[in-house]
Order: structure tokens, then C-alpha cells, then sequence
């Protein structure tokens, strides 16, 4: 029982980080339709920023920050530059330049800081709290972190009018320009927060993987799976499609990990588990295509 | 896109022209290659570009497989290194543990590769854009996996991979087993490109294409939507395991690793980057996987030491900087802004 909660434990702590890549993706789908390939390796390069900032003395705390707003200002420049001479080629043109974008950043993050693996400390304390032989203090933190951005995200969306202009620029923009608002720099703007919320995750997953130029590849997967699971069109579910994805991917180890220990019959172990949760939330999809909490589109022939 | 299927349905006089057309590139196809190995083993042709030359015609027929399901039926597909794979190990393992020989293994290949995409492609069916990119994504992800399964390992050799033994030529032909392989791609790759314009030009392609423009019309008209969709699956899957097996036999080896998700990465960039929906693209893209693969890595180190860069450059920078650079030049891929570029011509001549 204990191990099951600890797996549980992991499980959410995981799902932190592929809920706030998932919302990344949503926060450029919902306005573009386009899935940003590169954002786990944005996320990546955000990280080693990071990890530089605190070779250089910055506690983690102060670089943190700064290397959001960094990660924000690269993802505007990215979206005024690269993708808007795009708009309205083929789909496959657009994917084939995020792959583009991903092997760059990969490859620069490769060629500064080599592809070493580097160990990066954890921000939080090991302090002993209740529950503490159930979640390391990194994991509670991960998720902490998490849970406190989105809630900022989720008021910024909500009650502030700038908010109020992205989410109108996403959902209807002939009505939205007409209404005076730049929907092209609500695009840009939408770029920008993406790759902070991305540069948020990479920072909390460091500590937990080892920071690597791969090291998101896996993460990104996941967070595309969470976002497809909850509803690609729905913010609040591609959050709860993460948790949901980092929950049952720490389970099915657990479970192919007691099968085997019972029966010592071996089915799944650590090396699968990336396969069969994705059979899994392929399986979900084929069954509900919209996704758990996505909305259902009719559209006009 | 929409002018080279148009093109090829014309006036009797244009498919006259075609048939001409089509025996010029047949003898080409013949001459060619004979004239490449006209100097026999000690020809002026080294065996190490014979193999270069037959992987750029074995990843073309990858590529191909993936236009037919992407370019001509609109599916796509982010996980085509799995049918790859599929068709490598299948040949691997008939040649190496059951003794059987190459021409036997091809076909069976094909086989095995159009039901494992004919099956993928059913559940497939309920998935569009951008979630049928995350399944075949996961089934890149899934297969180095599969592969290394604990207990597929008496099969597939787990990491160890597989050796495959390249068979000499027949008849005791002069020929170094190089280019002997060489001829027998090119030959599978003729034979195959042949199919798909026929297929393409049957009542089979336009169903293909039909359901790409507008599935609900398509539908209406009386196509089964359902049906030729898994069975492009399938075609598709045949083409790119083709493929593969012949990779798996000119490579002389297969294993877990070399079909990781970015042999899919390259199958589509391949494809994109020759013309999604055009079978003189699929060959470009042949070309552009091989060479990416093979010499993206010297010509960085050239480059970098012109310039003399301060840090290491990583061949995967220029490639993600060429790639974005040719879908702002030829966002149709390099057949189609070839095609521009040719009408603008004639445009300033006829001025």
C-alpha cells in the first residue's frame, strides 16, 4: 500500500510537468492549430539557461525568473519572425520547420554545453513534513510550482482584460480584429507565455532527470498524450489530461512490477511502460476522439 | 499538388507524349545503370558509392510509401520508421535463422508490413490530424521498445541486433556484391514506382485523392471512405517495409537502435522536403535522407572551420536551419517550387 501511494506520489509530481507542457501546447493550439514540436526542447534550452545562470551565482529563485522572461521574450521573437511569414502554408510545411526549430535548439544546446549529463540541485529543502515517506520534497515542490502557475495563468485569463483580448483572438479573430484588438500580437503574445510555462517545467524537471539535451524528448510525448487525453481545445483538461498521464504511467510499472513479483511471471517493466500508456491513451482516443474534457465540433458542410 | 495528378489525365495527345515520355525515363533506367557498372568490380565506381547510391534508392521508396498515405490520401504519419523496422527484422530474421533467400524474404516482407499497417490502420481510422500524429508517433516511440521486448529476445536478439549475410550475385555474374544489391534496389525500385503511378492513376488513386479533398464528398460519391483508407494504411506500410528489408540486407544488420523515432522524423522530412504529393518528390527525398544522413556531419566541419566558429557545430544545427530555409523557399516541397520556378520562366520568355 505504501508503494502504491508512493507511485501515486511520483506519478502526480510527473504529471506536473507533462500538465504544464501539455498547456503549452494548448496555448499555441487553441489559436494557430498547429502542435509546437519544438516546445520540449524550448523547454530544455530554458533549463540550461538556467542551470548557467546559477553556475554563475544566481540562487535558483532569482534565475528562475529571469529566465522565464527570457524564454518569453525568444518565444514573441519566434513567433514575429519565423512562423508569421508562415501563415497559411500547408500543414506539413509548419511541421516540418518545428522540426527544424528542434534540432536547433537541441544542436545549440548540445554545442554550448555538450551533451555531458550535468546533475542540477534541488531548489527545495529535504525537510521531513507529514506525509514525507510518501513524496520527496522536490516532487511536492514540482507540484506546487505547477499548481501555482496555472492558477496565475487561469486569473490572467480570466480577469485581466489582456487576458480577455488573447482568449478572443484565439476563439474568433475576424470578430476580435473588428473588435480593435492586434490579434497578431495576441499570437505572439500566446507564443511568449507558451515557452515561459515550458521554461517553468524544464527548471522543475531538471532536478528530477538529469539535465541533458534529450532529456524532454520522452516529456514532450507525454505532455502531447495529456493534452490530447484531457482535450487538445481545452486548457483545463490538457492540465488534467497530464496528471492523469503521469499517474498511469508510474502505475502500470507499479502493477508490472507486483505481477512479476507474485506470479514472477514478467509482462511490463520500467523499459515498456512509455508503450503501454500510450496504447492506453491512443485506446481513450479512438473511443472518445474529442478527448475526456474536449468539446465536441460540429462542423458546417 | 493538384497539377501533377491533372497533368498526367489529359488530351490523348499529352498521354502520348507520356508514353513517350515513360519509355525515354524506362531506357534511361536501363542504360544507366549499365553504364555504372560497365568497368565490372574494378569499374569507376567505387563499391562504397554503389551502397550510397542503393540506400538514397531504398529511402526513396520509403519516402514513396509515406506519400501515398500522406501526400495522396491526407493521413499522416509520424511513425513510419516502425513499418521500417517491421520489414528490416522480418528479413533479418527469415535470412538468418530460417535460411531463406533474398528473393523470397522481399515479398514476404511486403506482406508482413501491409497487414501490420492494414491492422494499424483501422483503429487509425478514428483518428484524424493531429491525434493520428500522436499514434503513429507513439508507435515510433514503441517499437525500439517491442524490439527489445524480454520476451521477443529469442526473435529479435534484444540490442544485440541481428547480422544479415548480403548474398553474391547469381550466375556467377562479374559483379561485386555491392552492385549486384545495387541492381537488384534498383530494379524493386522501378518495379515499384512503376506500380504507384498506376495506382495512383486508377480508379483506386482518384478514391485516394478524393477522400483527401473532402472525405464527406468523397463519401457521398459512393467511396467507401473506411475501406481505402486502411488499406492505403496498408499500401503504405508494403512500400516503406520494402524498404526497410532491403536497408536491413544492403546494411548487412539490424538492431533496436537504428530505428529509433528519428529514422520517422527523417522519412517525412524526406517526403516534405521532395514533394508531399508527387512521386518525382519521393525520389528527392530519397536523395535528401541519405545525404543528410551521410555527409550532413563533413560538411559542418568544413563549414565551421571556414568560418572559424568559436564553438563546436553540430551538423543537426545546419540541417534545422536548411530544413526552415527550404519550406520558406518551396513551402510544396522542392518538386513543386521547381514547378514555379519553371512556369516563371516561361512566363519571362513569353514576355
Amino acid at each position: 500500500m505504501e508503494q502504491l501511494l508512493q507511485q501515486v506520489g511520483a506519478g502526480l509530481a510527473n504529471g506536473a510537468i507533462y500538465a504544464s507542457l501539455a498547456l503549452a501546447l494548448v496555448m499555441i493550439f487553441v489559436s494557430t492549430n498547429h502542435i509546437n514540436f519544438a516546445q520540449g526542447e524550448m523547454a530544455m534550452f530554458s533549463a540550461y539557461i538556467a542551470w548557467q545562470f546559477m553556475e554563475w551565482g544566481l540562487s535558483f529563485w532569482l534565475a528562475l525568473p529571469l529566465v522565464m522572461a527570457l524564454s518569453f521574450t525568444t518565444g514573441v521573437v519566434i513567433e514575429r519572425t519565423i512562423l508569421r511569414p508562415l501563415h497559411g502554408a500547408p500543414v506539413l510545411s509548419v511541421v516540418v520547420v518545428f522540426i527544424g526549430l528542434l534540432t536547433i535548439f537541441h544542436a545549440l544546446a548540445g554545442g554550448i554545453w555538450t551533451y555531458t549529463i550535468k546533475a542540477v540541485p534541488s531548489p527545495f529543502p529535504e525537510v521531513a513534513f507529514p506525509g514525507s515517506g510518501y513524496i520527496g520534497s522536490h516532487q511536492l515542490g514540482m507540484i506546487g510550482v505547477t499548481v501555482i502557475v496555472l492558477i496565475a495563468l487561469f486569473t490572467f485569463f480570466r480577469f485581466t482584460p489582456l487576458g480577455l483580448a488573447m482568449r478572443a483572438a484565439a476563439q474568433n479573430p475576424a470578430s476580435a480584429r473588428l473588435a480593435g484588438i492586434s490579434v497578431d500580437w495576441m499570437l505572439a503574445l500566446g507564443w511568449g507565455l507558451a515557452a515561459a510555462v515550458g521554461a517553468v517545467a524544464g527548471c522543475m524537471v531538471a532536478p528530477a532527470v538529469y539535465l541533458e539535451p534529450n532529456m524532454m524528448a520522452s516529456i514532450l510525448l507525454y505532455g502531447f498524450a495529456g493534452a490530447l487525453v484531457g482535450g487538445i481545445s481545452s486548457p483545463g483538461g490538457a492540465v488534467a489530461g497530464g496528471f492523469i498521464v503521469g499517474v498511469l504511467e508510474n502505475l502500470i510499472a507499479y502493477l508490472g512490477n507486483v505481477v512479476e513479483r507474485t506470479t514472477g511471471l514478467y509482462i511490463v517493466g520500467n523499459g515498456e511502460k512509455l508503450t503501454v500508456a500510450l496504447v492506453i491513451v491512443i485506446a481513450v482516443l479512438t473511443l472518445k476522439p474529442s478527448g475526456l474534457f474536449g468539446h465536441v465540433t460540429v462542423e458546417r458542410v | 499538388m493538384a497539377d501533377t495528378v491533372a497533368s498526367r489525365n489529359g488530351t490523348p495527345a499529352a498521354s502520348a507524349a507520356g508514353f513517350v515520355w515513360g519509355y525515354r525515363y524506362g531506357l534511361l533506367l536501363v542504360v544507366l545503370p549499365l553504364l555504372l557498372i560497365a568497368g565490372g568490380k574494378a569499374g569507376f565506381v567505387s563499391n562504397f558509392q554503389f551502397l550510397q547510391l542503393s540506400l538514397m534508392i531504398v529511402y526513396a521508396i520509403a519516402v514513396l510509401g509515406l506519400n501515398l498515405l500522406t501526400g495522396f490520401n491526407g493521413q499522416i504519419s509520424l511513425g513510419h520508421g516502425a513499418f521500417f523496422a517491421a520489414g528490416a527484422y522480418t528479413a533479418a530474421i527469415l535470412i538468418d535463422q530460417h535460411n531463406w533467400p533474398l528473393w523470397a524474404t522481399l515479398p514476404m516482407a511486403a506482406l508482413v508490413c501491409f497487414f501490420a499497417g492494414y491492422l494499424f490502420g483501422l483503429p487509425a481510422l478514428r483518428l484524424e490530424g493531429h491525434y493520428l500524429a500522436l499514434a503513429t508517433f507513439a508507435l515510433a516511440v514503441a517499437v525500439p521498445q517491442i524490439l527489445k521486448y524480454r520476451h521477443l529476445e529469442p526473435i529479435t536478439k534484444g540490442v544485440m541486433g541481428i547480422n544479415v549475410f548480403k548474398s553474391d550475385p547469381p550466375f556467377g555474374l562479374p559483379l561485386s556484391t555491392d552492385q549486384w544489391m545495387f541492381l537488384v534496389v534498383l530494379a524493386v525500385a522501378a518495379f515499384m514506382f512503376w506500380i504507384a503511378r498506376n495506382l495512383l492513376d486508377s480508379r483506386t488513386g482518384r478514391a485516394l485523392i478524393a477522400i483527401r479533398d473532402h472525405s464527406m464528398a468523397a463519401s457521398t460519391m459512393g467511396i467507401n471512405v473506411a475501406h481505402y483508407k486502411a488499406v492505403v494504411f496498408g499500401i503504405s506500410a508494403l512500400y516503406t517495409g520494402l524498404a526497410g528489408a532491403l536497408h536491413g540486407v544492403i546494411f548487412e544488420f539490424v538492431s533496436p537502435d537504428s530505428f529509433r523515432f528519428e529514422l520517422s522524423i527523417a522519412i517525412l522530412v524526406g517526403a516534405v522536403v521532395g514533394g508531399i504529393a508527387s512521386l518525382p518528390g519521393a525520389v528527392i527525398g530519397g536523395v535528401f535522407v541519405q545525404v543528410i544522413e551521410k555527409y550532413a556531419d563533413a560538411l559542418t566541419k568544413q563549414i565551421s572551420a571556414a568560418v572559424q566558429l568559436p564553438l563546436e557545430l553540430d551538423p543537426w544545427l545546419i540541417y534545422g536551419i536548411v530544413l526552415i530555409a527550404l519550406m520558406y523557399a518551396m513551402p510544396t516541397g522542392i518538386v513543386g517550387g521547381m514547378a514555379v520556378l519553371w512556369r516563371r520562366l516561361k512566363a519571362m520568355r513569353g514576355l
